[in-house]
């Protein structure tokens, strides 16, 4: 055989043709049989018919080759395609591992800005964009007034108004709700050793059916221990695991709650969280029943919930609750309570009302975490762009050995997904470790946080964020190098050149842009920072360092009579004098609310002498405090605090806080005034300081408080003020209160200043996250002031050497890199305080107390920038400084 | 004995196509003469069952092809042995050769066996 050369191989010149490949080797075979016949003496014409007869059937062997040669020709494509593949990513391992330092901070970066995203992502999936943890939770709507100033007292209903409303309502399948005043570690579970506290909460009987919550053992609560009839317990799952060992054989068991014997029917399964959903940060362990008409006469106490009939809307069930709330009694029994909830029965849907206020945060920190990825992803087109101009000749030099220009830019973009695909595995990693860290932030009052997760959808946005980065930072690069002339590059020796000059324009580009990101991203941070400090500084009321808490558990089983006052008031003052006795215990007292926490009202006292318009007088939140409550919260006082001799026979007294007194005695000191409730006559003895009773942003309504010696405590929080920090105190406070009652429960002894940090936690959260990322978004805008002005400095050495050589100093050299540095940062800043001023407008819901011009805050930013801008300009100005003019000129 | 009509088995012209290319290259027609030849025209090989089969073991990568010019300066399609191909040839030799030799024995036998014990 003997190769074809070279130069008469043009047959196949576009591309390979199995078809003819298949005729010209049978037509071979022909000739060749020809050949011979004639050689053994056929005539020509006859010899050529003979190879056609033995070779039989030639139409069909033709088909059968060009069939197989597409297939082949088919497969061999198809494994070019993968082995070009597997070269490209060959050759990017390669050119990487050359380069480990640049793969390292392009991984390094990608890693931060993929994980920080995937993070977001699943709590916003969580949070926003999942439905809540129930089946068809679309239907599930939350009813309650309007929102307003008065705290959880104006968002509970009655019994009788539960009752009528879930009986004249048509657009639901059920309504149910829950005692909305439960407070932490309001059980103790006695009978199994030490006490323990736990927090239970009272759940109308169809609670978990409305819910759709399938018991994980066991059943739920049936009608009839729905009236409260049977004492029974459902147990969280958490709760379950943790004091019960999740013992399988819990059901039917009976277990004490403060000294009865109440037995487990049933243990919720580990997908219902009742604190994630209705009370963020809070834990709770058991659901007891609600008993209804026990609490008929307690006023608004249960928040109501429904499950809507399928294809009714929100907007179907609103107007028929306004059909239906004039005809709802508060109280059946006094038929002027008719018609009290006109207005006020409002269905919203579930999820609005969990995670509603959170919405424009999140969506803020979702952009701001997409602002990173895209700082990310310009700071990496920006590397690689440096890189290819660098690897302008080895493009240049493929090129001309005949690589296609798509062929180059799947190499580049292979590079870049090579990249962003090791990023968006570690950036993975990190999302796990940050996702952890997150659902075990139990303190943070943000709903839904336990049930985060990595799941498949974050797993897609994963995929999708890697593919998107790889894009945007892998096609600018590569279109520009190949963009290019070949020849040029060729030519090109490297300094002043044609391409490195558009790449630098390109490169300043990408640079100001990503200062500008940088900059909103600073502005925003800035601005939610002030805020966070603004809210901080704001006067609660009260002084929540230096004080803590602790539930204090007495025995309460006694009616509401003289002799039961008399025991509670003698119990409480005995408590308060051992405590006040203890070392390091400034104050100390008791009420049955704090501050920032669940409260309640009872009814709406009027003043003595005044004339008002119905519905001018407000209800009061209620506290029933003991003597020296109010100096152990650190509330001002003008007037006298209660004392023990305020008892039970003398004259009725109450403290008010100052928008109570503003609102009854406008003008006028209220001190020595007389408030009327019902034929009760009260002395105002005292002003206090407003509270903040319900959040620390919102102002406070009107306040009451009344002395444990003449009203019904719901319960005794012990406050404590001290010189000594809060947990060196807790042992012994906890062995005094022991001595005192053995069955005080070893509940926790908390820091006033931790119910502030958990009221601000949510805004604390926020203001972290971005403020992490304008961090972020910092170092890489340095990083790509950096790289770029050192490759500046790198492009002109020879330039800067004949300078130097012509008599200009290291000073002169340094000042002009700087200058440059300089010029390129206020590009930036400029465009950034445009874009953030747009932002800040648009984000100005988010903030408190804060303007969104707010002047620090935009200084503030551009200090830092141009700090950074500095010092990174700085390393190359050194850099072209030293250059050595001789040596730079030389190796031009 | 007719050994002019002698039908291969089935399988069997993969194995002496792969033996045909075990010297070097050769195209189509010299593959059918040298079978021809070798077997002393007992063998007729079929153009119609031939190229087939050739393209069969290229595609399979037995063998691989490469268009050269043929001894009287013909534009051919040249077959030879791929590593894998040379391989199979020595297998299948070996896998011919046990299956011949057991034939031969059982054809060649004079009488029955011993009958064996009956377990």
């Amino acid at each position: 055989m003997t190769p074809i050369p070279l130069w008469r191989r043009y047959t196949r010149f576009f591309g390979p043709d199995p078809t003819a490949d298949v005729k010209d080797e049978l037509r071979f075979h022909l000739e060749a049989k020809t050949d011979d016949l004639i050689g053994q003496g056929w005539r020509p014409e006859d010899a050529h018919k003979e190879a056609e007869r033995q070779f039989g059937d030639l139409r069909t062997v033709q088909r059968i080759g060009q069939q197989m040669g597409e297939k082949t020709e088919r497969r061999r494509r198809l494994s070019d395609y993968w082995t070009d593949l597997l070269q490209d990513v060959r050759y990017t391992f390669r050119t990487l591992s050359s380069d480990p330092g640049f793969a390292a901070v392009s991984v390094l970066i990608l890693t931060l800005a993929i994980g920080a995203n995937i993070a977001v992502f699943s709590v916003v999936n969580s949070l926003l964009l999942r439905p809540l943890p129930f089946p068809n939770a679309h239907e599930l709507v939350w009813i309650a007034p309007p929102p307003s100033s008065c705290g959880l007292s104006c968002a509970t209903y009655s019994s009788d108004a539960y009752e009528e409303f879930r009986a004249q309502s048509r657009s639901y399948r059920d309504v149910t709700g829950y005692f909305a005043f439960s407070t932490p570690d309001n059980v103790r579970l006695t009978g199994r050793g030490q006490p323990e506290p736990a927090t239970s909460i009272e759940v109308i009987g169809n609670f978990f059916q409305v819910l759709g919550v399938q018991p994980a053992l066991g059943r739920l609560f049936t009608l009839d221990e729905g009236r409260g009839t049977q004492p029974v317990v459902l147990l969280s799952n958490a709760y379950w695991r943790r004091e019960f060992t999740a013992d399988p054989a819990i059901v039917g068991k009976a277990v004490e709650l403060n000294g009865t014997p109440v037995t487990i029917v049933g243990v919720l399964p580990a997908s219902f969280d009742f604190g994630a959903v209705f009370s963020p940060g809070a834990k709770v362990d058991l659901f007891v029943p609600l008993n209804l008409d026990r609490a008929r006469d307690w006023g608004n106490i249960v928040t109501l919930l429904g499950r809507l009939n399928p294809g009714v809307t929100v907007a179907q069930a609103l107007d028929d609750a306004n059909r239906v709330s004039p005809n709802i009694y508060q109280s059946v029994k006094y038929p002027e309570t008719l018609g009290q909830y006109k207005g006020d029965l409002i269905p919203v849907p579930l999820k609005d009302y969990v995670v509603g206020k959170l919405r424009r945060s999140l969506v803020a920190l979702w952009f701001a975490v997409g602002a990173i990825l895209l700082i990310a992803g310009v700071n990496l087109s920006n590397l690689l762009l440096g890189r290819a101009a660098a690897r302008a000749k080895e493009f240049a030099v493929r090129g001309a050995l005949g690589a296609s220009r798509g062929r180059i830019v799947r190499q580049l973009l292979m590079e870049s997904l090579v990249l962003s695909v090791a990023g968006a595995v570690f950036g993975l990693g990190l999302a796990l470790i940050l996702v952890a860290w997150l659902t075990h932030q139990g303190s943070v009052a943000l709903p839904l946080l336990s049930a985060l997760r990595i799941d498949v959808q974050a797993l897609g946005w994963t995929v999708l964020i890697a593919v998107f980065t790889a894009l945007i930072f892998g096609l600018l690069p590569g279109l520009r190098t190949v963009s290019g002339n070949l020849q040029e590059v060729l030519k090109d020796t490297g300094a002043g050149a044609g391409l490195g000059r558009k790449h630098e324009r390109v490169r300043t580009a990408l640079v100001v842009s990503e200062i500008a990101l940088a900059c909103v991203l600073l502005v925003s941070a800035g601005l939610l920072l002030r805020s966070f400090l603004k809210v901080l500084d704001v006067d609660l009321g009260f002084q929540p360092d230096r004080a803590a808490s602790i539930k204090v558990d007495y025995d309460d089983n006694a009616l509401f009579n003289d002799a039961s006052v008399a025991k509670r008031s003698a119990t409480f003052q005995q408590i308060l004098a051992r405590v006040g006795a203890l070392p390091g215990v400034e104050a100390a007292g008791m009420a049955d609310y704090l501050p920032l926490g669940p409260n309640r009202e009872w009814d709406t006292p009027v003043p003595v002498g005044k004339v008002f318009r119905p519905g001018e007088l407000p209800d009061p939140l209620v506290y029933v405090v003991t003597p020296g409550f109010i100096r152990a919260m650190g509330i001002r006082l003008r007037g006298r605090d209660f004392t023990w001799a305020d008892g039970p026979h003398s004259q009725r007294v109450v403290l008010i806080n100052a928008s109570a007194a503003r609102v009854y005695w406008p003008g006028e000191d209220a001190v020595d005034k007389i408030l009327m409730r019902g034929k009760e006559e009260d002395r105002v003895i005292g002003v206090v300081e407003d509270v903040h009773e319900e959040n620390v942003e919102a102002g406070s309504g009107s306040q009451i408080y009344y002395p444990v010696t003449q009203q019904e405590p719901a319960g005794a929080q012990l406050v404590v003020r001290t010189s000594l920090p809060p947990a060196a105190l807790a042992a012994t406070i906890l062995h005094t209160l022991r001595e005192l009652n053995p069955n005080q429960p070893a509940a926790e002894f908390r820091p006033i200043r931790s119910i502030v940090d958990r009221a601000v936690s949510p805004r604390r959260f926020f203001m972290l996250l971005v403020a992490a990322f304008a961090g972020l978004g910092l170092v890489l805008a340095t990083l790509g002031i950096y790289g770029v002005i050192s490759y500046g400095v790198t492009r002109q050495r020879p330039e800067i050497g004949i300078r130097m050589a012509l008599g200009a100093s290291t000073g002169h050299v340094q000042r002009q890199v700087l200058a440059s540095t300089l010029r390129l940062t206020f590009a930036g800043m400029l465009l950034g305080t445009v874009a953030a001023l747009a932002v800040a407008k648009v984000i100005a819901s988010l903030l408190f107390a804060t303007s969104p011009w707010d002047l620090p805050t935009y200084l503030g930013m551009a200090v830092a920038l141009l700090l950074v801008a500095v010092i990174s300009g700085y390393i190359p100005a050194r850099r072209a400084s030293s250059i050595n003019p001789t040596e730079a000129l030389r190796s031009n | 004995m007719d050994t002019t009509k002698l039908e291969l088995l089935r399988g069997t012209l993969d194995v002496l196509i792969l033996k045909a290319l075990v010297w070097g290259p050769l195209h189509g027609y010299a593959i059918t003469n040298f079978i021809r030849r070798q077997s002393d025209d007992a063998l007729l090989v079929e153009e119609g069952t031939l190229y087939p089969a050739l393209w069969r073991l290229e595609n399979k990568k037995l063998l691989e092809a490469e268009w050269g010019f043929s001894e009287n300066n013909r534009k051919a399609k040249f077959y030879q042995l791929t590593p894998e191909g040379r391989r199979r040839l020595r297998h299948e030799v070996k896998v011919w050769e046990a299956y011949a030799t057991a034939v031969g024995k059982v054809l060649g036998a004079t009488q029955l066996p011993m009958p064996e014990e009956i377990g």
